[in-house]
Order: structure tokens, then sequence, then C-alpha cells
């Protein structure tokens, strides 16, 4: 029998029905946490106030009269600081999203490598690991950054592997299409190759379940693509003019630049992150019962195409969920940028708090940034765990 | 970057709980111990040697303001500070006093929550190059690219001279001092810029042949190195701006650390009123009389401390120019002890 709250028995005080309580209960603590936030905002504005510091968000549409040297939208000094902030956000998600898309895949090879039966890529990968993940994250930025900056020689002296390609000490420079506005038609003609791929893998898919026929998806894919976006470009006048770096005084006009920061950031983070990945990986596949491989070479399989089909899908299982934290890790770790000259939105953010005196605001900024795009992370990895998570038998 | 947060946390935390900042001369009174903020390492302004003991033209401020508190030029604590740091710490209470060749600007004077004492030392922004590049001025740098600190005044001003000069610099900037030397020394910029005074420092020790490094003849802004002290804080100002005008009132009346006592004997008013032998001049500023004789014996005079520091007898033997009295064509001057 359950007792409900309404079932108390005569003589006990209201104070003490379980349902009452609880409501209690929530409504003090409720007004406790009102209290403290009360508190501390008030106590904080009278405390600014008391210093003279001023207050509030209107300092963000002030000119902001620095320059970024890394920029993926345009931004002058005479630009707001919101706007240098928005820059310093673009670049910060930028080298997060290529770096998390990279230490996958690094992260995966490596993973795969120390389970392999070749005794040498084993250990290699085993030396990596170790190496790596032990030593601090700002060291190995440091190495990157000393590395580039000192191996590789001076602009006059740059590297010229290719034609239009120039390596030195500020970067890698290379020729990039001239924009046209025809181009925007190979923009389109891929956009129907990818279409048309989504339904090529569709109706591949819908063949091999009836008919046990494999159809290579992904190369046909690549070739749908390719061929759509080069009829675009057709089209669009076959524009084909190129804008390629040139030596000029102190560095290189034209082309675009891949700088020194950005590399060694990007590189750090990777190879940091992956070798973690790597254990994730190792992990997630060891997970998945040895049987599996077996039947799976029973049936024929040759072992990339076991580690394919069959045992990574079940890894995944494993893997994601772990995985989403190595993303936020590499997401927050990026905030080293500073140290190395990286223009992020900590670094960013920094000469502004410095300029403006706004510290408050400006560290709540960094807060809701990083709140926020970790949050939309960590939702899009618990998207894809549903997507990959064992259900209940469907079949 | 962590210590950077990590103060930032701080100050967080003590705008939140500090609900009656106490005014900070009574506060050092009662320590008994001045917290001074300086740079984290900047031969001439703020530098440990190898012993740990500071020195600095700054350093020496602040032995002056302890000197005139205590009778003690050493009871000072000194706390490193960042470009990025400095005014989050003097807000937040962890400092007494920044001296930490600090530019005075209107928005630092009245945003962040600061008052600037007099100026300490008047600078202003160069560059350096290294000789085989064949520099000779400014224009020759076009396209360069430049490194500088992120948050410091050189960083903007860079940005307003490339703008009106059309110069079309590229500006890295880093964090720390020792960051920007070491991207300048691998070639990684072209140009290190920041105040000259830093520049010659730099030359002189971090650099393995200074004489293969010019720093270019033009100057690109005015960077008056102030003190500073949180705003409404006036007792403690005063205690401040006084001490600086009695090491620079001392030079010009010819007191030196050797001859104080001797002068203290003299019957010039103007001595008397300085040195504390008359007129009670301490007594309103809430120490002791001979504030200024004290400062004088154990720190020298505006003069001294400049040669000490950055003068012929340091290596970095900068021109006293700008930083000479009004007597001699410079801009020192100290309103009169009366």
């Amino acid at each position: 029998m359950t007792l409900r709250a309404t079932d108390r028995p005569s003589g006990v005080p209201w104070y003490n029905d379980e349902k009452t309580r609880g409501v209690l209960y929530q409504v003090v603590l409720l007004a406790v946490v009102l209290f403290v936030g009360w508190w501390l905002v008030s106590n904080t504005l009278r405390n600014l106030e008391q210093r003279q510091i001023s207050t509030g968000f209107g300092f963000l549409w002030r000119e902001a009269g620095f320059a970024i040297a890394e920029q993926r939208i345009r931004f002058e000094p005479t630009d707001s600081y919101a706007r240098a902030l928005i820059v310093g956000l673009l670049n910060t998600l930028e080298v997060s999203a290529i770096g998390i898309v990279l230490a996958t895949l690094l992260g995966t090879v490596v993973g795969v490598a120390r389970l392999s039966t070749n005794w040498l890529i084993a250990r290699l990968a085993t030396v990596y690991v170790e190496v790596v993940r032990n030593i601090p994250l700002l060291l190995q930025l440091f190495f990157w950054y000393a590395f580039i900056t000192q191996s590789l020689p001076g602009v006059r002296e740059a590297l010229h592997p290719l034609p239009g390609v120039f390596l030195s000490n500020r970067g890698l420079a290379v020729p990039v299409p001239e924009f046209n506005e025809g181009q925007a038609w190979a923009l389109v003609g891929g956009a129907i190759g990818i279409a048309a791929s989504i339904f090529l893998a569709r109706w591949a898919r819908k063949r091999q379940d009836a008919t046990g026929q494999p159809f290579p998806t992904i190369f046909a894919a690549l070739g749908l693509i390719i061929v759509f976006s080069f009829i675009g470009w057709l089209i669009g006048g076959a524009h084909s003019a190129l804008s390629i770096p040139e030596k000029s005084g102190f560095g290189f006009s034209g082309g675009a630049e891949l700088s020194p920061e950005f590399a060694a950031l990007l590189i750090g983070l990777t190879v940091y992150t992956a070798a973690f990945i790597a254990e994730i990986v190792r992990g997630g596949v060891l997970a998945v019962a040895y049987g599996q491989t077996e039947a799976a070479m029973a049936l024929g399989l040759k072992s990339g195409l076991v580690m394919r089909l069959i045992l990574l899908p079940q890894a995944l299982r494993v893997i994601v969920p772990p995985m989403t934290s190595q993303y936020l890790n590499l997401f927050k770790n990026s905030t080293l940028a500073i140290a190395i000259g990286f223009r992020d939105f900590v670094s960013v953010d920094d000469t502004v708090m410095n300029q403006t005196g706004q510290a408050i605001e400006c560290v709540a900024l960094i807060m809701a940034v990083y709140l926020t795009v970790s949050l939309l992370i960590s939702s899009f990895m618990n998207w894809y765990n549903n997507k990959v998570a064992l259900r209940g038998s469907t079949r | 970057m962590l210590q950077r947060l990590f103060l930032a946390a701080t100050f967080i935390v003590a705008a939140i709980g500090n609900a009656h900042a106490g005014m900070t001369f009574d506060a050092v009174k009662a320590r008994g111990m001045l917290v001074c903020g300086v740079h984290t390492g900047l031969p001439g302004f703020g530098a440990p040697n190898e012993k740990g003991v500071w020195s600095g033209i700054d350093v020496d401020l602040c032995r002056a303001v302890a000197a005139a508190m205590f009778g003690d030029a050493t009871k000072v604590k000194y706390v490193a500070l960042t470009n990025s740091n400095r005014f989050t710490s003097l807000q937040s209470g962890d400092i007494d006093l920044l001296a930490r060749s600090t530019t005075a600007t209107l928005a630092r004077d009245t945003t962040n929550g600061i008052n600037f004492a007099p100026v300490n030392f008047y600078d202003g922004q160069g560059f350096l190059v290294a000789t085989k590049r064949n520099v000779k001025s400014l224009p020759d740098l076009r396209g360069a690219t430049v490194c500088t600190l992120s948050g410091s005044t050189s960083e903007q001003n860079l940005a307003d001279y490339n703008r009106i000069h059309k110069m079309s610099f590229q500006a890295i900037a880093f964090e720390k001092i020792d960051e920007v030397v070491s991207a300048y020394n691998t070639g990684r910029c072209d140009v290190l810029t920041t105040d000259k005074s830093q520049l010659g420092s730099l030359r002189a020790t971090q650099m393995t042949t200074p004489d293969d490094h010019v720093i270019l003849p033009e100057t690109i802004s005015k960077e008056p190195f102030a003190a500073a002290v949180r705003h409404g804080d006036d007792q403690w100002l005063d205690l401040v701006k006084w001490s600086l005008y009695a090491m620079i009132e001392a030079e010009e009346a010819g007191v030196t650390s050797k001859n104080v006592a001797e002068k203290a004997k003299s019957a010039d008013p103007n001595l008397q009123r300085l040195l504390g032998v008359n007129g009670n001049m301490g007594k309103a500023l809430g120490v002791d009389d001979k504030f200024a004789y004290r400062i004088v014996e154990q720190v020298g005079n505006y003069g001294e401390s400049f040669d000490r520091n950055l003068g012929p007898a340091s290596r970095i033997n900068l021109e006293r120019g700008l930083n000479h009295l009004w007597t001699n064509g410079g801009l020192h001057y100290a309103a009169p002890f009366r």
C-alpha cells in the first residue's frame, strides 16, 4: 500500500506533512537562491558605483582603435568593440571547428593504430599518446610556435616549393581564386551535387538492402559534387584569374596567408586532443565483444571492412559520450591562443578590458560566450549520441 | 593568462564582497607595509636583481612613499603585474599604489575608477629594428609586421599612426613583453614597438648584441608615466603626489642623499619647510614633518634616482631629455612646499 500525503494520520501537525514540506523546501531554496543572486548583483553594483567605475555594456559600441591581425570579416580600428569581439569569436570558432575535425581524424587513426597487429605501428602510436597527453598544452603551443618561426626562413629567403606558394616564418602564402560573381554558380553547382549525392546514397542503400549489392557511394558522391561544381563554374563564365602572392617590401601582397600563430595553435590543439581521442577510440573498439570480429572474419570480410562495418559502428556508442568532453576541452583550450599572439575571443576581450577598464562586463562576456558555445556543442553531441545509441530492438 | 583570469576573478569577488573599501591611507598605516604594483621585470623601471631586491625609477617612488609614511623605505611589498592585470589589481584593492610605467590617459583616469599622481617619467612611443634591415626612418617600414603588447597604449597608437599614414602595418600583439621580444628575435616581426625608454632597456638587456638594433628617431606619441591610486582616495593621493614632488623639489634645491643632513641646517626658509625644520608640512599630509628628509636620505632626489636607474650609472644609459627639471629645459616641475 502506498501512503499518500493526504493520508496522514490525525495528530501529525501540518508542518510534518510530506507534501507541504516538499513545497516548503522548494520555496525556501528558491528564496535563498534569489536572495543570494540579488545580493551579489546589488552589492557589486553598489561597490562599483562607490569606486566610480562605470558599468554597463554601452562601451561595446565605442570605437575600438586597435587593429586585429587575423580577421575573417573586415575589421578596421574605426569599427566598434562589439565588432572586434565578433572577429575574435570567429577566429575562436574557426580554429576550434577545424581542430575538432582534424583531432577526430588523427585520434581515430592513432587509436586504431594502437590496436594494430603490426608491432611497430602499435608501439609508435603508444609512444605518441603517452608523450603528447602528458605534456602541458601550453608548452606544446610554445614549442610549435617556436618551431614554426625559428625553423622556417625569413620572407626574403622564403621557401618556394610550387609556383605562387611561399613558406616562411611569416606563414604560408598561397594563391586563391579572385572572387567573381560568376563563381557563385560553382557554389550552386556544388549544392546540386550534394543534393544529388544524398538521393544517390538513399538509392544505393535501398538497393543494397534489397539485393545485397554494394555501391561505391563515396566515390560516386565526390564525383557528382566535383562535376556539378565544374559545370556551375563553366556556366558562370569560367573565371580562372588567381590572386598570386608576391614578395613586396616586408611581406607578401595578394593571395591568402595562413599565419604561424594560427598554424601553431591549430597543430597544438589537434595533436594534443588527438592523443586523448585515440584512447577513447581504442577503448570503444575494445569494448566490442571479440566474437563480433571473429564472426565478421568468418563471413570473409577483410580487416579494413571489419573495422569500418562491424567494429566502429558499435564502438561509437561507447566513444561518443567521452568524445563530447574532448571537443569541449579543445574549444576551451583554444583560449591559450593569447600566449602565442593569435587573436582569439579571449585575446581580443583582454585588449578591450584593458582599454575600457570594464573588467566585470568583459569577464561576463567570456563566460557567456564559452558557456553558450559549449552548450551548443554538447547538445549537438547529445543529439548524435541518441542517433547512434542502442535503441530497443527495431527489427 | 590563467593568472590574469584569476585576478579578474579576485577582482569580481572583491567587488562583490568588500562593501566598505577603507581609505588606503589608514589601511597602509595600520598594516605597516605598502603594497606596490610594479612591472614584472623592466630594468630601469621595476625589476628584481639576482638577490630579489627590486630597483627602478617606479620602485623608487614606492620606496619614497614608504619612507614618507613609515620613515623606512624598505617597508614595501612588491607585486609584479602584467599590462593586462594592473588596473584590476588596483581596483580590487590587491595593491595600494600602481607604479608600473603606466601612461596617464583620460579614459583610464575616468572609467577605470583610478586617479593618477603627477608624471614621474615622460616617454614616447618608438620603434626598434635590426640594423641589417637598413631602415633609417619610419616611412621605410611600410608594410612591416610589428610586434607589440596587447592592451597597451602602444597598440592603439600604432593603429592610429597606421590609419593616418597608411603604413599597412601588420600588428601582432602578445600578452607579455618576453613573448614580444622572442617573436622579434626569431624574426616573426620586423619591428618591435613600445615606449622608447622600454626599447632602450630591452636593447641593452635582452638583445645578444645591442649594436645590431637601432631605435628609430621618430616618436609617435606622448606617454606620460604616472603612478595611480583608486579614485576618491584623496588623502592617499596627496601623500603619493607630495612624495614625488619632494624628490623633484630636492633636486631643484640641490639636496641629495649625501648632503641632506647638512642642508637641513640651512637658514633658507624654503629648505627648512622642505626638510621639516619648519612649517609642519608633513603634519598637513598626515605624516612626520621630516618625510621629505627621509625620502631624500633613503631614496635620493629625482636626479639621483634617474641616474642610478636609467642614466649613465645604469646599463640602459638613457638621455635625460624631457625628464630634466624645468630649470634645465625639461618638464619636471614640483609645486612649491608652502
